[in-house]
């Protein structure tokens, strides 16, 4: 039992990784990447891409009650190819192709024939690019770290 | 009261042809693209998101381009887009302590851990006007680089393991949205801070200020100012499980103010909370003085000042509400005032009779 439960963690740990992975990545290497596949499969689509809203929310101090902050845009799709598992897309902002790209990705990712190439090929890549970009943002910020320096008042 | 007129339309048609021709300028300069507003007036873009109330700095670019650059305008038009839209979820909250910090300062404590790093900032230039940038002087060298300072923990939370200051408050449960149903009096704290957030900022500005003039002192500290971007998760119905939609950027401020207790209770520090899109640090830091004013009520202070009266300061606090009151003034009211005008002829006679009459 336990043992299923964390085989199931794992593959929802997996899966949110490659969802996050398609959500952030830019529209044009998604693109790229789909059209170097080379697969162009028949899918049907269970839901159009939608543009709609999040309300995002805070928590007070941080870390306590959550409060609404305001909304930000989404755009959804849910795609099945053949008869196949179901692809979700859900990515920020409001590009339709976007998120039919990840949700098409997100259904091949779900076939274990496919599973790890598309991770070798497209995912990976992505998230290592995702990562070096914000280390590069991370590197710049610490360069502007201070020390102030505690001046002492008169003599005692 | 405004009665509705006929006509115009020409006229009205002709305004818009010439709103839009001033908004090109001359033709022979080259037309701003949305991406340049996004990139070089990210300032005005985070505040139409803000204020606006929705992140999505297309959107913001385009309101700008559109309003001339009125910002007060622009916003209104995000909103009035806004309920074009369906909302498809409401997020997890937030977890500003993880993510991309692009800059973290306090002013209580010198050293914190992960530091204090100043990021992009307007502090410490010496506001001089750069001609060099009007001459479109070439950028400096690439900026320098160092190790990432990695986890920065909230600095409140080394305050609060020696219980020397309030802990946020506790619980999970869902929000009001004043969204979706008008704000009632008194306000719960959630539903004030959805206020604040999108509220005017030169009106959260004031009153903040306000507090720091007497009215309302509280003694605040910038505990901590935080630019961060964060990750913004969903749970969608079919999945069950969060799933991250893309990373936003938000600043934060964890105001510190002077104690409360009570007979049970001993002293601590108080806190206020600021948090808005993008980088907008003064808003949030208005907004956090805003806030624990605000709790006068709570903490069991006396409500003397404008910044404690949460029905005065969150019935004023938005703009779009507040420019379009101010702003009917324009629109014809020429039966109405046909109605003053008699009235007043009428009262200045009986005035003259009344004179005549004593003479």
């Amino acid at each position: 039992m336990s043992r299923q439960i964390s085989d199931l963690s794992g593959k929802i740990d997996q899966r949110r990784f490659w969802m996050a992975t398609l959500a952030k990545a830019a529209p044009a290497d998604l693109e790229q990447a789909w059209s170097d596949l080379g697969l162009q499969p028949a899918f049907t689509r269970l839901r159009p891409a939608e543009t709609g809203l999040v309300m995002v929310r805070g928590r007070i101090s941080g870390s306590g009650q959550p409060f609404n902050l305001g909304e930000m845009t989404m755009t959804r799709a849910a795609v099945r190819i053949e008869n196949g598992p179901t692809g979700f897309g859900h990515v920020a902002g409001r590009n339709a192709r976007h998120a039919e790209l990840a949700a098409l990705f997100d259904a091949l990712l779900q076939d274990p024939e496919r599973h790890a190439a598309l991770m070798a090929g497209v995912i990976r890549p992505l998230a290592t690019r995702a990562a070096d970009e914000k280390t590069r943002k991370a590197s710049e910020v610490a360069a502007t770290k201070v020390d102030f320096f505690t001046l002492v008042r008169g003599e005692d | 009261m405004y009665v509705a007129v006929k006509g115009g339309e020409k006229a009205i048609d002709a305004a818009h042809a010439l709103l839009a021709r001033e908004r090109r300028g001359d033709p022979a300069v080259p037309a701003l693209d949305l991406t340049q507003i996004a990139q070089q007036l990210g300032r005005a873009v985070d505040r139409v998101m803000t204020e606006g109330s929705i992140y999505d700095p297309e959107l913001a670019a385009l309101a700008i381009k559109q309003a001339m650059g009125d910002l007060v305008e622009a916003i209104f038009l995000l909103r009035a887009y806004r309920t074009t839209l369906p909302r498809l979820a409401a997020s997890q909250p937030v977890e500003t302590d993880r993510g991309l910090v692009r800059r973290r300062i306090s002013a209580v404590f010198k050293d914190v851990p992960g530091g204090q790093v100043l990021g992009s900032t307007f502090d410490y230039t010496h506001r001089l006007l750069d001609f060099a940038l009007a001459a479109g002087t070439p950028l400096p060298d690439p900026v320098a680089t160092s190790e990432p300072i990695g986890a920065a923990p909230r600095v409140a939370d080394m305050l609060g393991r020696d219980g020397l200051i309030e802990p946020p408050p506790p619980g999970d449960a869902v929000p009001g949205d004043l969204t979706r149903q008008p704000i009632d009096f008194p306000a719960d704290r959630a539903l004030r801070l959805q206020n604040l957030a999108r509220g005017d900022e030169g009106w959260l500005l004031a009153l903040g200020y306000s507090t720091q003039r007497g009215y309302a002192r509280n003694h605040p500290f910038a505990g901590e100012i935080r630019i961060v971007d964060v990750a913004v998760e969903i749970v969608p119905e079919e999945l069950g499980f969060p799933v991250e939609i893309g990373e936003i950027t938000v600043s934060e401020c964890d105001m510190v103010n002077q104690f409360g207790g009570s007979a049970t209770a001993a002293p601590a520090f108080t806190r206020g909370y600021g948090l808005v899109f993008g980088q907008s640090e003064r808003k949030a830091m208005a907004m956090a003085l805003v806030d624990r004013a605000l709790r006068a009520r709570e903490l069991g202070e006396p409500i003397a000042a404008p910044a404690q009266d949460e029905e005065f300061v969150l019935s004023h606090s938005d703009n779009v509400e507040a420019s379009g009151f101010v702003q009917h003034l324009k629109l014809p009211h020429h039966v109405d005032f046909q109605s003053e005008l008699d009235l007043l002829r009428r009262l200045r006679a009986e005035h003259d009779q009344r004179k005549t009459a004593a003479e």
